[in-house]
């Protein structure tokens, strides 16, 4: 990839890969070129424990529109949930 | 040439060799079978990993008479489909640049000690080993031939410099010490045309023998035959610069 724009952070929860679940300890978010996305660039969403190897990966990959309409779906439900957090 | 009443084979498989430091890394060799003195080309495999374009395009200079030889640049940083390593790397921020000079070193130093080898040996990569070509080419010496495909970053801001690529390619070019060929598409964004135009001043400046070609109608990654963006009459002709560009620096392919 090309850009080199990823942003990283320490996550707690699960993911569910190729070989069940695992427990997720950071998320890998770049804008770069995607493996499977028909597009030039994509915003990735890596899912990960590196702990458990580089199979250990929730991938998705997502069009710049598609990718601001998931953080403000993120927002909305975080905030209409925020009295059960 | 090749006419069809000649014999045709092959040998492809995975090796090891001493990379950058001397550690052990992987990496997929090809060469061609029967008599020769063979050139020899290094291949810089993408961002995306050591991929299945990566070795068919390994076996690909194999056909066309060429030992060939991809690292495996990831070989350190733990074993998964080449996706899920490549997006582990992705996440670390990428490769250092000193290991990708010493591993593409080792390469060649592999290729040049085959008993066939002609003695010639040419160093070819996309997209980030585009980039890591044109740095290579420029670090270290022992190269006949380079071919930049598309690579991205070759000019860079202070802001992007990280301690694992400290330095803009492009501040090396006064050191670049073989014929280079660079293949871009117009509608790129990484390169964007005004950085291959400063590339290019750059090695004017420094007078160094270079061809650069600039294709209309094409963006990053116009070989990638499995990617949208692939653009056929452009690939055709680049590969055939590619291969005219080794045939008269390394010599006629056997």
């Amino acid at each position: 990839m090309c850009t080199m724009i990823v942003k990283k952070a320490q996550i707690s929860g699960s993911g569910k890969g190729t070989q069940g679940w695992f427990k997720l300890s950071q998320v890998n978010v770049s804008y770069d070129h995607p493996f499977h996305a028909p597009l030039d660039h994509a915003l990735n969403i890596d899912f990960v424990n590196e702990g458990e190897g580089p199979g250990a990966r929730v991938a998705v990959e997502l069009d710049a529109e598609s990718a601001r309409r998931l953080v403000r779906s993120i927002e909305a439900a975080l905030d209409q949930g925020k009295e059960y957090h | 040439m090749y006419t069809t009443d000649m014999y045709e084979g092959m040998l492809a498989e995975t090796i090891t060799i001493q990379g950058h430091n001397g550690d052990s890394i992987n990496a997929y060799f090809a060469r061609p079978l029967g008599p020769g003195q063979f050139p020899g080309v290094v291949l810089v495999h993408h961002m995306p990993g050591w991929d299945e374009w990566y070795k068919e395009a390994t076996r690909k200079f194999a056909h066309h008479g060429y030992t060939a030889i991809c690292p495996n640049l990831y070989y350190r940083d733990g074993h998964g489909t080449p996706e899920d390593v490549a997006a582990m790397i992705r996440g670390a921020g990428g490769v250092s640049d000193d290991q990708v000079v010493g591993d593409m070193a080792a390469g060649r130093d592999y290729l040049r000690n085959l008993p066939y080898a002609n003695g010639k040996v040419g160093i070819i990569g996309t997209c980030s080993g585009g980039r890591q070509t044109f740095l290579v080419a420029c670090r270290s010496t022992g190269f006949d031939a380079a071919v930049d495909c598309w690579g991205g970053r070759v000019v860079m801001s202070k802001d992007e410099l990280t301690s694992k690529q400290p330095v803009a390619p492009i501040d090396y070019t006064k050191d670049l010490s073989c014929p280079l060929l660079g293949l871009f598409g117009e509608d790129d964004q990484s390169p964007p045309p005004d950085q291959v135009a400063q590339h290019e001043e750059e090695l004017k400046k420094h007078g160094k023998n270079y061809e650069f070609h600039m294709y209309p109608n094409a963006g990053h990654g116009f070989f990638y035959y499995d990617r949208p963006m692939y653009r056929q009459e452009q690939a055709v002709d680049g590969w055939q610069k590619v291969f005219a560009f080794f045939g008269k620096h390394l010599g006629p392919s056997a």
